[in-house]
């Protein structure tokens, strides 16, 4: 029997996320919101565990009302009950701030033996939430994992380093952050759809977990949003066109020397 | 807040930490402050000239058995009690996987903020630090400032050019390397080295990048051809190495970071993770057979066909050119 908790974040669905160009502002009221891809991952994993294994999977996200969509989502993959962490004084809270809100939520929700995280979120990218909850929490740290395996009370992952693969062992209760290619997250059936409507969502707002609203959103916050502009994009889109592909191939060959940046 | 001083840089990794040093040292002359490298590791000595002679007026060293092999608790710990006791107020720390571990666990012990992957840091007016990164997957940079310190942002590979080594270049060392260190939580039970290109991608100065549009491994060589025609390398998008594990590395968000001088992509639809990795390059060139993907929006030149085609007349067409001229 183990007891998992997996972190999700509600994340922009970024490939459908649309840029003004005159003002180069994100148009982000109107961008459909998802699963962050890796917590899938995160979910199916701990979901093939408790298959194995046995056990409960627990899931959690802190963010708007509206993040209830991507924990349905989450029971219908498999997850057993959601918690959904909100409250309107969250909002503009940095990594220092979210990870206080999730670990104050986690030491309420109760005790696991693992904990698992996306490598990073679709949208900021940051991949601190992980590393952070595992100190916040004094539990060991596996980042990366693309392959996880567990034995009696030990975990044993592979890790995808820039310059090696490094498998490590970790007692639990410890946090893992797993990548993409560590399995291919399922689809939920219509059933295990409807299913999920019956499972619980908890909701609990910041006076629920003591959380005083210096510790969260701006005022908690170390780092602070200037401003966010798409980069400019300023290329030549010159279509080289002919009749064969010689023809075209010699037209490109000699404008790239033309530009200067062949330098052989 | 006021009594945080200072400009550090740590990275496990030589080059980057020669980078982080590079950047370190201009920002340290905006700021009117020092530049400290820290070094942790075990017989390491030998290096602090080097770290000098790249711009650090100080070196911190914990020279310590139990840092030989990297393992994160024992380098964490004498980071945090070394940015305790010192209090800088900028920490410049390398973007690699475990120097992102690092950097945000450090974060969290000394509740502070961390911005990773920063692609430009300035000194405003104000003397306030802007940090830009990429988010929403490649559609937006975004500025932050900090409200505390220290300031710690994480900087990934080839983002600032090291300084010229001056042989001359006189710095101070501090040797803290008697300090108590935790042990790891993590045992590292297996280690297996992969294979990196020898010229690393983001030190070449053409690229030819390879997606979906490659129908079999071997085929790669075709890429290569052209590669070797103009003095480049390959790289790939991430389905290639993640789905069917042809390769070990890949180009984009989550992979390598490049500023060529020329990029072809060549059967690689441009979806914004891959184009995030090359923003920066000079020219970029697209061979698609799909007029409507999204690479023909970032390049200056497009070739609308098959690239099983184009590329190998584009070898020939080069190789002509080149050796009559
Ligand atoms: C959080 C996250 C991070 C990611 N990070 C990265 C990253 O760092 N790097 C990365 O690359 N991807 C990344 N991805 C994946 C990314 O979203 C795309 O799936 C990927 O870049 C697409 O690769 P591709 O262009 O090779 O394949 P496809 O999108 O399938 O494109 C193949 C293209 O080849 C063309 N083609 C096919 N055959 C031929 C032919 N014979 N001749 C000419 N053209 C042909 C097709 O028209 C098509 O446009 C990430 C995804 C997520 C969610
Ligand atoms: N608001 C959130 N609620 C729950 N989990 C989160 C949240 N934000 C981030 N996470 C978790 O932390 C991981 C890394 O996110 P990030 O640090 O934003 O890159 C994600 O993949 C999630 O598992």
């Amino acid at each position: 029997m183990v007891r998992i908790l997996v972190c999700v974040k509600q994340a922009i669905d970024v490939s459908q996320l649309k840029v003004d160009s005159a003002t180069r502002r994100l148009i982000i009221a109107d961008a459909p919101k998802k699963i962050s891809d890796f917590d899938k991952n995160a979910l199916e994993e701990a979901i093939r565990i408790k298959e194995k294994l046995g056990g409960e999977v627990l899931t959690v996200t802190t963010g708007p009302e509206d993040a209830k969509t991507t924990l349905r989502e989450a029971l219908a993959m498999g997850a057993d009950k959601a918690y959904l962490i909100n409250d309107s004084i969250f909002e503009n809270s940095d990594t220092l701030a979210t990870s206080y809100v999730l670990a104050e939520a986690i030491k309420k929700i109760g005790a696991f033996d693992i904990i698992l995280c996306g490598e990073a979120s679709i949208d900021s990218f940051s991949a601190q939430i992980g590393p952070r909850l595992a100190e916040r929490l004094g539990i060991p740290l596996i980042t990366y994992a693309r392959k996880l395996s567990l034995e009696g009370d030990t975990v044993t992952a592979e890790r995808g380093l820039e310059d090696c693969s490094e498998t490590v062992r970790a007692k639990m209760p410890v946090l893992v952050t797993v990548t993409k290619e560590i399995n291919e997250p399922r689809t939920p059936s219509y059933m295990a759809i409807m299913k999920a409507f019956k499972k619980e969502i908890v909701i609990w707002k910041a006076a629920d977990l003591n959380i005083p609203s210096e510790k969260v959103g701006e005022a908690g916050s170390a780092v602070q949003v200037l401003d966010v502009l798409a980069p400019k994009v300023e290329r030549k889109k010159i279509v080289i066109k002919g009749e064969t592909a010689m023809e075209i191939a010699e037209k490109l060959a000699k404008t790239l020397i033309q530009e200067g940046i062949i330098v052989r | 807040m006021s009594e945080h001083r200072g400009v550090w840089a740590y990275s496990e990794n030589k080059d980057l930490m020669l980078e982080l040093l590079g950047k370190g040292s201009r920002l340290a002359g905006k700021l009117q402050t020092q530049l400290t490298a820290v070094m942790l590791g075990h017989d390491i000595k030998k290096q602090v000239k080097e770290l000098i002679g790249y711009g650090a007026h100080k070196v911190i060293v914990v020279d310590n058995p139990q840092l030989k092999v990297f393992h994160v608790e024992p380098y964490l710990s004498a980071l945090t009690q070394l940015t305790k006791q010192h209090k800088p107020e900028l920490f410049l720390m390398g973007s690699t996987k475990r120097g992102k571990e690092l950097a945000a666990r450090l974060a969290a012990r000394l509740n502070a903020g961390c911005v990773s992957d920063c692609l430009e840091l300035k000194v405003d007016e104000q003397g306030r630090l802007l940090a830009e990164r990429i988010v929403y997957g490649g559609n937006a940079i975004v500025t932050q400032v900090f409200r505390t310190k220290p300031q710690i942002v994480t900087i990934p590979r080839r983002r600032f050019e090291k300084l010229k080594y001056t042989e001359e270049s006189k710095g101070e060392v501090v040797d803290i390397s008697d300090v108590q260190l935790e042990v790891a939580k993590t045992e590292i039970v297996k280690v297996k080295p992969i294979e990196i290109a020898e010229t690393r991608i983001e030190e070449a100065e053409v690229v030819i990048g390879g997606g979906r549009g490659l129908e079999k491994k071997e085929d790669f060589k075709i890429l290569d051809e052209l590669a070797q025609i103009l003095g480049g390398q390959v790289g790939y998008t991430r389905p290639l190495v993640e789905d069917r594990k042809w390769f070990t590395e890949w180009v984009g968000l989550s992979g390598h970071t490049i500023k060529p001088k020329l990029y072809i992509a060549c059967g690689i639809s441009g979806v914004i993770q891959h184009v995030a990795g090359i923003r920066d390059s000079k020219i970029i060139a697209a061979i698609n057979r799909d007029p409507e993907a999204p690479i023909m929006e970032m390049a200056d030149y497009i070739v609308i066909g098959d690239l099983y085609e184009i590329v190998p007349a584009l070898s020939e067409a080069l190789r002509k050119l080149l050796a009559s001229s």
